[in-house]
């Protein structure tokens, strides 16, 4: 079974063999509203951990959606830039954001876990 | 930013909570930004049937006097004088420079020697007292802050308040009269800020719940919050003061030259008369466009417009995402060399320039109730 780790900036990371799977959680996008444009990163791209590697776009305002991880990024979810609506309808998989290569697998670890992202945006 | 303790509450602030609203601080106010539809669903609802806006937190006031009319011709170079008994009428104050200061609208009811006045929420206060100020005692401002303001807005707004106010939607657009809506006393112009036919109600802040509970009791119509208030006025090419006019700008520049009376051009007795007309005349080194982004990515408030060389020519006032359109739509200064509709522009987006052209207004057609 594949991991799930979280950001306080509220990314979801999930890790299958070397690969991770990036995106905004429910509550990021509750708290965006309507998303009509997201701006992803290109295949190639070097990302690191807290940098600024893709930019979501509500009606009302532009978010940055930071890299929860360091590494190469190997693909962008296409299908956003079509439908961004995609993200609101479900934020934790089709609305995905973009996959990188590990550069370091052991920064994953260092992420919050379900029950301790619960917990943090339980406190906001 | 002031806190939740400071903020001022319009006379419907807890019906928004009760609504679910998303409150946040707007002109010293703590108002709804949206509903639990969300914004994208507000503005569609309101260009197909109708929306109910709480806008209380503008500034609603009385001048009074032996000629209130001729009295705030000194402040505004629109035609006050010559404005019908039953109508309203869109104006700009301006300042001893001619740049402005606010826009507003103001109104003369039937049968009454009052003028009735309606500016924006965050300069309100402001506005009064220089208007006190520059009349010098020939007419009287009387504020009315504790008064409800609702507009009603969209294809159905009509039919709607037709059921609350029977023989209310024989008015058409720019009329105003006084009415009674859900038993309340009211005064009611067929106007607003969304570019749809529609109403903006005026009531005592007492009355304020139970007019706007009666208008949301009605299946066409729901609450909209200030975000999609915004997204309908900037497709409807309509200007946000504080945003894309301010006391920077002048009439001409702001291309808002229409609201100069010709009776008033020709006398030249508004506020930097001289100064005004040699630009109506002469032209002015930037101009306000409509602009229109060729790709998906909105360009926001503060956007670097760039010639296709990469020279900055101006910056985007407003600029969002369009519903209606389903598009990103913005408006801007930009120097008049390229004020023409048409014009390959560059907006400077994170960076990189987004190909984008000058674009007449209103991006989606203004549907008011002309008079027949």
């Amino acid at each position: 079974m594949s991991e799930v780790r979280y950001t306080k900036e509220h990314e979801w990371v999930r890790v299958e063999s070397g690969e991770a799977t990036v995106g905004i959680t429910q509550y990021a996008a509750e708290q965006l509203g309507d998303v009509v444009f997201v701006e992803l990163p290109e295949a190639g791209r070097k990302v690191g951990a807290g940098g600024e590697a893709a930019v979501v776009e509500s009606v009302k305002a532009a978010s940055e959606v930071y890299a929860p991880v360091s590494g190469e990024v190997t693909a962008s979810n296409a299908a956003l830039s079509d439908d961004p609506a995609k993200v609101n309808a479900d934020p934790e998989g089709a609305g995905w954001f973009f996959k990188v290569k590990l550069s370091d697998a052991g920064e994953v670890a260092k992420l919050m876990t379900r029950a301790q992202y619960d917990e943090f945006v339980k406190g906001l | 930013m002031a806190d939740t303790e400071t903020l001022r509450k319009t006379p419907l602030h807890a019906l928004h909570l009760e609504l679910g609203g998303k409150m946040v601080p707007f002109a010293g106010y703590d108002m709804a930004v949206q509903y639990p539809a969300g914004i994208l669903k507000e503005h569609l609802h309101t260009r197909e049937k109708a929306g109910l806006f709480d806008v209380s937190h503008m500034g609603q006031a009385f001048l009074s006097g032996a000629d209130p009319a001729k009295a705030l011709e000194r402040v505004t170079p629109a035609d006050v004088i010559g404005l019908k008994p039953g109508m309203q009428r869109y104006g700009l104050l301006l300042n001893d420079q001619g740049t402005i200061k606010d826009d507003f609208m103001f109104t003369k009811l039937e049968g009454e020697a009052d003028m009735y006045l309606v500016v924006n929420a965050g300069t309100k206060e402001g506005d009064y007292a220089y208007i006190a100020e520059k009349l010098d005692g020939t007419a009287k401002v009387t504020t009315r802050f504790d008064r409800a303001l609702l507009a009603l807005q969209g294809p159905m707004a009509g039919a709607v308040l037709e059921r609350h106010s029977p023989g209310i939607d024989k008015l058409t657009f720019m009329k105003v009269v006084r009415a009674t809506i859900a038993g309340c006393p009211a005064i009611v112009s067929r106007s607003g800020y969304t570019g749809e036919d529609g109403f903006e109600i005026s009531i005592e802040g007492r009355d304020g719940e139970r007019v706007a509970r009666a208008l949301l009791g009605e299946p066409e119509v729901l609450p909209i919050g200030l975000g999609a208030r915004d997204s309908l006025r900037l497709e409807a090419g309509l200007c946000l003061y504080g945003h894309d006019i301010d006391e920077t700008v002048t009439p001409v520049e702001a291309a808002l030259v229409w609201s100069i009376a010709k009776r008033r051009k020709l006398d030249k007795d508004f506020p930097a008369a001289e100064k005004i007309m040699d630009q109506v005349f002469n032209g002015t080194a930037k101009k306000r466009v409509g602009i229109l982004p060729t790709g998906r990515a909105p360009a926001r408030e503060h956007t670097e417009i760039v010639d296709k060389s990469g020279r900055r020519i101006g910056e985007i006032t407003s600029g969002g995402f369009g519903p209606s359109l389903n598009a990103p739509v913005a408006m801007g200064y930009v120097e008049s060399a390229f004020a023409g509709d048409g014009t390959e522009i560059d907006l400077m987006v994170r960076g990189k320039a987004m190909p984008a052209r000058v674009a007449p207004m209103p991006f989606v057609p203004h549907r008011y109730r002309r008079a027949v």
